[in-house]
């Protein structure tokens, strides 16, 4: 009985074998911006989320871009687009149960979900100009009014849009210049209220560009003008062929597959979404806020285990990907890469630039559970070395919860019911090697 | 016994001890895409594919020290999701040293044709600029390190002139574009920029033999680097760069002819060798 279902999965290669229990979505980081960047040969369409809160009337969003962008190359895509791709590329906890010893036959597992976060919001850039700007295109896409602007000097592309009503914020023209010196243009866009109002939606619609360009990069210095502390940016790049990842910084895959205490899955204080937020934020910090971390490697037409299905082929196509031609599952090939970064000006003095690797192996962020068999030690003369097993597994458990997460791993065992009371690691390590020394002198 | 004391004088012993730590340290604290068995394959195959080539063409003096610095080159700069494209890298890397020759010198640095010919016709294969990062305290090892090793092999000029040029024309660019002396910095930190300088640039086998040849040539390759990455943006201007200059080395050794290097002339001067050898043949 064992050694089929162990078969079965030793034979669908690498496949899950688990079950999906819960995922961290990027919204349990505040204020993250979140961008799905599609890129294919040199064209690129950057997708950008707004949860901007504030009064309408005051929201500006100021991005340099490489052309003059014209009407048709700008859409407002659907919201939800990001919640699906969030949702298929999120951070996953999987369960397993162990075989009872006694009764060796796989028992099977409940589903249950990972817990909602509170949402974040979006970088809010503006600027102002008036000596030497030119618009160069004016228009209005869905509740947007946009101009692209070109700009031969930064102080006149800043003093241009505080006389155009822009809230910019003070230092503007420094980070404006390097762009303008580098001939790029400035995608502004503000709320038209009328147009807003026609719609009746309560949220801004994200706003997606298109160019074609050399340049592979987002551009995050403006947005860090009056930052302070570090700033989140949850990316997704859409790509033909391999993993992306960047060219300037280091890129570093989160520690991933790893046991934690079964626990995680439905505490208050340490569930599932608390442990992924612990997790990021001591890596980041372990990291110095240097590092850009990929989160998710996948083809887009399958998962494994599936934190959600995958995008259809219209999805995709509305996020930019134009290649994709009817099923993903048949058709063209969709990769997706996650990265999510933890910047601060210091540690990211230069705007984010990419590649696409030929790399293809899979990754994902995913956590395991392993619950133990419910049984007394003196229900089978198998169960008592088990139960053995079981405590050292969760021991090790607390281990690496507590060093992935920062937390107090005294307050970790107890919750993996292993009591304040059970010796130090390091205790019971040197006293198995006393008894077993005492062993051997016998 | 007199071998195993003048194996020091070789640069190279040099160059492959501070290598191997930088593949420690990349493996173990930077965390290589790098699997132990591409590592393992890589070296078999180059090492393998030297010694076929040195009995092929009967070569005497020539041992394995450079076939183990393009292994080494080839597992620090190379990455790829599968097992084989390491050693075939290797294999094809150091057969064109042995074949691609021009009046008696190779005509490439045997890594980073190993990983140009990879990452263009190989599947799966790519250079991750990135890997290094950009620690303050990781960039003064390389140039001590490096700095070091490029002295030994009396090449340092080369790494340099290199990486004075190539900083000098960011340092313009940025300033121009006004943008922060950080960023400058940015780059003059990253690891992946010394690890070329001290370690591919400054092979004194195919830099060119005259001194301000050398200088001319590094110079070069800076610019065209620069070119590529900053105003092209492309990514791995380095390796590119390099590749692309290739032709010039001989070239301007036919212009300026130079003192030819030897890896053992450090040890053995030149009247030592054809001493021995004209002993050996009228023995």
């Amino acid at each position: 009985m064992t050694s089929f279902a162990l078969a079965l999965c030793a034979g669908q290669a690498q496949a899950f074998c688990g079950f999906f229990v819960g995922k961290a979505d990027a919204d349990l980081f505040n204020d993250a911006s979140k961008v799905v960047l599609v890129r294919d040969g040199n064209r690129t369409a950057i997708n950008m989320l707004n949860d901007y809160r504030g009064p309408l009337k005051e929201f500006a969003m100021v991005v340099p871009v490489p052309v003059v962008l014209q009407k048709e190359d700008v859409k407002t895509p659907f919201r939800a687009l990001f919640e699906r791709i969030d949702a298929y590329s999120a951070p996953r906890l999987a369960e397993y149960y162990d075989h009872d010893p006694c009764v060796p036959l796989p028992p099977r597992a409940p589903m249950t979900m990972a817990q909602p976060a509170p949402a974040g919001r979006m970088r809010k850039d503006a600027s102002a100009a008036e000596l030497g700007v030119k618009v160069e295109a004016q228009y209005t896409v869905g509740p947007y009014d946009i101009v692209i602007l070109s700009a031969s000097q930064s102080d006149g592309l800043e003093t241009w849009l505080v006389q155009n009503g822009y809230r910019i914020p003070r230092g503007a023209a420094k980070v404006l210049g390097p762009y303008i010196k580098q001939n790029m243009k400035f995608f502004v866009a503000r709320v038209n209220l009328k147009e807003h109002e026609k719609s009746g939606d309560t949220f801004l619609p994200p706003l997606q560009f298109s160019f074609a360009s050399e340049k592979f990069m987002l551009p995050i210095r403006l947005g860090m003008i009056n930052a302070r502390g570090p700033q989140d940016l949850v990316l997704w790049v859409l790509t033909k062929n391999g993993r992306v990842e960047s060219t300037n910084y280091r890129t570093v895959k989160l520690p991933a597959n790893i046991n934690v205490p079964p626990y995680i899955k439905a505490d208050k204080e340490q569930g599932f979404g608390p442990f992924y937020k612990a997790l990021f934020d001591e890596q980041a910090k372990r990291e110095g806020y240097r590092a850009v971390f990929t989160e998710y490697f996948w083809d887009m037409s399958w998962c494994d285990p599936c934190a959600a299905d995958p995008l259809s082929a219209q999805e995709l196509k509305n996020l930019g990907a134009q290649w994709v031609g009817g099923d993903t599952r048949q058709g063209a090939r969709v990769m997706v890469t996650r990265l999510h970064v933890r910047y601060t000006p210091d540690t990211f003095p230069e705007d984010l630039a990419f590649q696409e690797t030929a790399d293809r192996q899979n990754f994902q962020t995913r956590y395991v559970l392993q619950h133990p068999a419910k049984i007394e030690p003196e229900a089978c003369p198998a169960a008592a070395p088990y139960l053995k097993t079981v405590l050292e597994r969760k021991e090790k458990e607390a281990q690496t919860l507590a060093s992935l997460t920062g937390w107090d791993i005294g307050a970790i065992r107890v919750k993996n019911g292993l009591g304040p009371k059970d010796a130090e690691f390091w205790q019971r390590v040197w006293k198995r090697l006393r008894d077993g020394e005492q062993q051997i002198s016998k | 016994m007199l071998a195993a004391l003048r194996l020091p004088q070789d640069a190279r012993l040099f160059q492959i001890a501070f290598q191997a730590i930088l593949l420690a340290v990349g493996v173990l604290v930077r965390d290589f895409s790098l699997a132990a068995s591409q590592m393992a394959l890589c070296f078999a195959a180059g090492l393998a594919t030297q010694a076929l080539w040195i009995r092929a063409l009967g070569l005497k003096n020539v041992g394995y020290l450079s076939a183990i610095i393009t292994c080494l080159g080839l597992s620090l700069l190379l990455r790829a999701d599968s097992w084989w494209i390491h050693p075939l890298a290797a294999a094809l890397a150091l057969s064109a040293k042995f074949t691609l020759r021009l009046r008696g010198k190779h005509l490439f640095n045997p890594a980073m044709l190993g990983v140009v010919l990879a990452v263009l016709l190989l599947p799966g294969a790519w250079i991750s600029p990135g890997q290094w990062g950009s620690d303050l305290a990781l960039a003064a090892w390389f140039i001590a390190l490096g700095g070091f090793v490029a002295s030994r092999a009396q090449r340092s000029d080369t790494s340099w002139v290199f990486l004075a040029a190539y900083l000098l024309l960011i340092g313009l660019w940025y300033l121009w574009l006004g943008k922060s002396f950080a960023s400058w910095m940015h780059q003059l930190q990253n690891g992946a920029l010394l690890l070329f300088a001290f370690f591919m640039i400054s092979d004194p086998m195919t830099t060119p033999d005259r001194p301000s040849a050398r200088i001319l040539h590094a110079a070069c390759v800076a610019a065209i680097a620069f070119a590529w990455q900053f105003l092209l943006y492309k990514p791995n201007g380095l390796i590119w760069a390099l590749f692309f200059c290739v032709p010039v080395v001989p070239l301007l050794d036919a212009l300026a002819p130079g003192k030819r290097f030897r890896w053992r002339e450090l040890s053995e001067p030149a009247a030592t060798i054809v001493r021995k050898d004209s002993w050996s043949t009228t023995r």
